[in-house]
C-alpha cells in the first residue's frame, strides 16, 4: 500500500532580489512517485537538487505550488488537515543543535505530543519509551548542549518517535556527525523501520543509501533514477554524470572483477564483500 | 572560559524544594528579594541567612553549584564594597591622603555585601531547583491574567524557554568565533576603547548571522513538531498546587513575618 504519493509535484521558491526583481527557483519540478507503507527509501542527489524541498513537501511544511502530494490519502494542501499530516510524518533535520527546543532532554522529547494535546500521563509514557528506544533514557534529565552530536541527534529522533508518526523523514541526519555518531543514528533508523515506521532518508553517504529498500536519485528538481540499491548502484556511469559516487564496497568489487576475480553482482555492503572474498 | 557562565542552570533533583509548584517559588523569590531590602539591621540578615541555609540543605544542591552562580558577580560585589568603604563620610578610622575609611562606610559596605550575596544565592536557588520548563510555565501562569489586556503570556514564556535552551549554544558559538578570529590574527586585548570596540565587530556580525540561522532552523523544526501557538497544548508536567505547597507557603509567611517584626521592633 502506498503511504506517500506525489502527482506532478512542483515547488517554486519566490523571492525578490536586491534589484527588486521577482525571482523564482523551481526546486522540485513536476515529479511523480509513491512510497510504500513500511518501506525504507533513500533519496540521494547533489547539493541544491531539491531533496530538502521535497522532504518539506511531505509534511506540509511547504505546500506544492503545482501538482499534489498525498500523505496516507490526505491532500497536504487542505489547510485544516495540516496537523494530521505533520503528526503522521515527523521530521529529523541535519543540524542537531537547531532542532532541540528545551533545556532538558525529556522536556524536549515531550514537546511534540504536548503540541498535539496528548494527555499528560500518556506523554510521560511516550517520552520514556522513546528515550529508551534511542538508548538515551539515562540522559533524560541532562541539558542537551552537554551531549555529543550523535546523542543530540538521537534526542531529536526520540522527539519524532514520541509523536507516534507513521513515517519519519530524515534530512541528512548524519551529515554533521563523526563516524561513531553516524553508525548509531543509522542503527536507530533501521530499528525504527523494522518496527514498521516508514523511513525516508536523505543522505550524501552512499553506504547509507545502500541500506534502504529503494533509492530515488534527484537532480535539478527531477527524479533521474529510481530502483533498488542494487539496480541503482550498478549504473556507475550515470551516477558519475550526476556527480554521485557508488558505495565504496561496490566500487571495490567492480575493480576486483576487472582483475578477474569472480564475484556475484549483488554486493552492496562491506560485510557481504568480505564474506564473498573469504569463501 | 565563557562557557562556564551558569546562567539559569538547573540542578536535577527530587527534593521537596524541587517538587514545589514553580509559581510558589517564583513569588517567594520575589518577596524574599523585597524582604532583603526591608532589612535594616544585621539580625534581619541572620533570619534570611538561616532561611536560605535551610532551603539549600533541603534542596540537596551541592555548595559547588551555589558558588558557581556567585563567581561571575564577584567583581561587581567587590566594586560595590570598595565604593562604599571609601565614599561614605562619618567617623574616620583610617586616613591616607584623600582616602579615608569611616565606621559608617565599613558598616554600609558590609551591609550591601551581605545583601547582594544573599540576593544572588536566593535567586540562583530558584533556577537551580526549578526545571526551565517549570520556570517558564510558572511565569506563563502568573502572567496569564494579564492576557486580557493584551499581554502575550504564552509567547513570552516560549521565548524564555528558547532563550534558556540557546544561551549555552550561542556562548559556544561566540567562543568558536573568537578563536577563529584570533587564529586569523585578530587582537582583542590591546588598544584603546574605540579600537577594542571595533575589534568586536568581526565577532558580532558572524554571531548575528548564526543566531538568525538557528532561529530559522528552529522555527521550521518547531512547526514540523506541530507547534501552533497555545491552541490545544497540554503539558507533561502540569503545575499543580498540593498540600506541600500550602505548607511551604505557610513557612514562607512565617519568614516574612519575622523580617517585618524585626524591622518594626529593632
Ligand atoms: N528558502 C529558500 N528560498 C529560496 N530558494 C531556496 C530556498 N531553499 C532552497 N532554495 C533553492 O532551491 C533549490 C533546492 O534546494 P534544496 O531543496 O535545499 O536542495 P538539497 O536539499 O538537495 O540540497 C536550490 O537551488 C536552492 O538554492
Ligand atoms: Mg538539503
Amino acid at each position: 500500500m502506498e503511504f506517500i504519493k506525489a502527482e506532478n509535484l512542483t515547488f517554486e521558491y519566490h523571492k525578490t532580489d536586491d534589484a527588486g526583481q521577482e525571482m523564482s527557483t523551481r526546486a522540485v519540478n513536476n515529479i511523480s512517485f509513491s512510497i510504500e507503507k513500511g518501506s525504507f527509501t533513500a533519496i540521494i542527489g547533489q547539493n541544491g537538487s531539491g531533496k530538502s524541498t521535497l522532504a518539506k513537501n511531505m509534511n506540509a511544511l511547504l505546500i506544492p505550488t503545482a501538482g499534489k502530494i498525498y500523505v496516507d490519502g490526505i491532500d497536504t494542501s487542505e489547510i485544516d488537515r495540516i496537523w494530521d499530516v505533520r503528526q503522521k510524518v515527523a521530521m529529523v533535520f541535519q543540524n542537531p543543535d537547531n532542532q532541540i527546543v528545551s533545556a532538558i532532554v525529556e522536556d524536549d522529547v515531550a514537546f511534540g505530543p504536548e503540541n498535539t494535546g496528548v494527555d499528560p500521563a500518556e506523554i510521560r509514557q511516550r517520552v520514556d519509551a522513546a528515550l529508551s528506544w534511542v538508548e538515551m533514557f539515562d540522559y533524560r534529565k541532562k541539558a542537551p548542549h552537554l551531549l555529543s552530536g550523535g546523542q543530540k541527534q538521537r534526542i531529536a529522533i526520540a522527539g519524532a518517535v514520541a509523536m507516534e508518526p507513521d513515517c519519519i523523514v530524515f534530512d541528512e541526519p548524519t551529515a554533521m556527525l563523526d563516524p561513531a555518531g553516524r553508525a548509531e543514528v543509522m542503527n536507530i533508523i533501521r530499528k525504527l523501520n523494522a518496527r514498521g515506521i516508514t523511513a525516508i532518508l536523505i543522505t550524501h553517504f552512499m553506504e547509507e543509501a545502500a541500506q534502504a529498500d529503494y533509492v530515488l536519485v534527484m537532480d535539478d528538481g527531477k527524479i533521474k533514477m529510481e530502483g533498488s540499491p542494487l539496480e541503482i548502484f550498478r549504473r556507475t556511469d550515470e551516477l558519475k554524470d550526476l556527480s554521485l559516487d557508488v558505495p565504496a564496497p561496490v566500487a571495490l568489487a567492480d575493480k576486483l572483477r576487472e582483475e578477474g576475480i569472480d564475484l556475484p553482482e549483488d554486493i552492496l555492503t562491506t560485510d557481504r564483500l568480505v564474506e564473498e572474498l573469504i569463501k | 572560559m565563557i562557557r562556564d557562565i551558569t546562567l539559569g542552570q538547573y540542578y536535577p533533583g527530587n527534593s521537596w524544594i524541587h517538587k514545589l509548584d514553580p509559581r510558589i517559588k517564583i513569588i517567594a523569590t520575589l518577596l524574599y528579594i523585597v524582604a532583603l531590602f526591608v532589612v535594616r539591621e544585621f539580625t534581619g540578615f541572620i533570619v534570611a541567612f538561616v532561611a536560605l541555609e535551610a532551603v539549600i540543605i533541603i534542596s540537596g544542591v551541592p555548595r559547588k553549584f551555589i558558588w558557581k552562580g556567585l563567581k561571575p558577580v564577584i567583581l561587581i560585589i567587590a566594586f560595590t564594597l570598595i565604593i562604599n568603604i571609601f565614599m561614605i563620610k562619618g567617623e574616620v578610622l583610617w586616613q591616607l591622603g584623600f582616602l579615608q575609611i569611616t565606621r559608617e562606610g565599613l558598616r554600609t559596605a558590609a551591609f550591601m555585601g551581605i545583601r547582594l550575596v544573599l540576593l544572588i544565592i536566593g535567586s540562583s536557588l530558584l533556577t537551580l531547583t526549578t526545571r526551565p520548563i517549570g520556570l517558564t510555565d510558572g511565569i506563563e501562569a502568573l502572567l496569564s491574567p494579564f492576557r486580557k489586556i493584551g499581554l502575550p503570556a504564552h509567547e513570552l514564556a516560549m521565548m524564555m524557554t528558547i532563550a534558556l535552551r540557546f544561551i549555552p549554544t550561542l556562548l559556544e558559538e561566540t567562543d568558536k568565533i573568537i578563536k577563529a578570529q584570533q587564529a586569523r590574527g585578530a587582537d582583542f586585548e590591546s588598544g584603546n576603547i574605540i579600537r577594542r570596540a571595533k575589534a568586536l565587530v568581526p565577532i558580532l556580525v558572524p554571531l548575528f548571522i548564526s543566531a538568525f540561522r538557528i532561529a530559522q532552523d528552529l522555527a521550521m523544526a518547531m512547526e514540523a513538531r506541530c507547534y501552533g501557538g497555545n491552541v490545544k497544548r497540554t503539558r507533561m508536567n502540569e503545575i499543580k498546587m498540593g498540600s506541600r505547597d500550602l505548607a511551604a507557603s505557610l513557612l514562607f509567611a512565617a519568614f516574612l513575618a519575622m523580617i517585618i517584626l524585626q524591622r518594626v521592633l529593632l
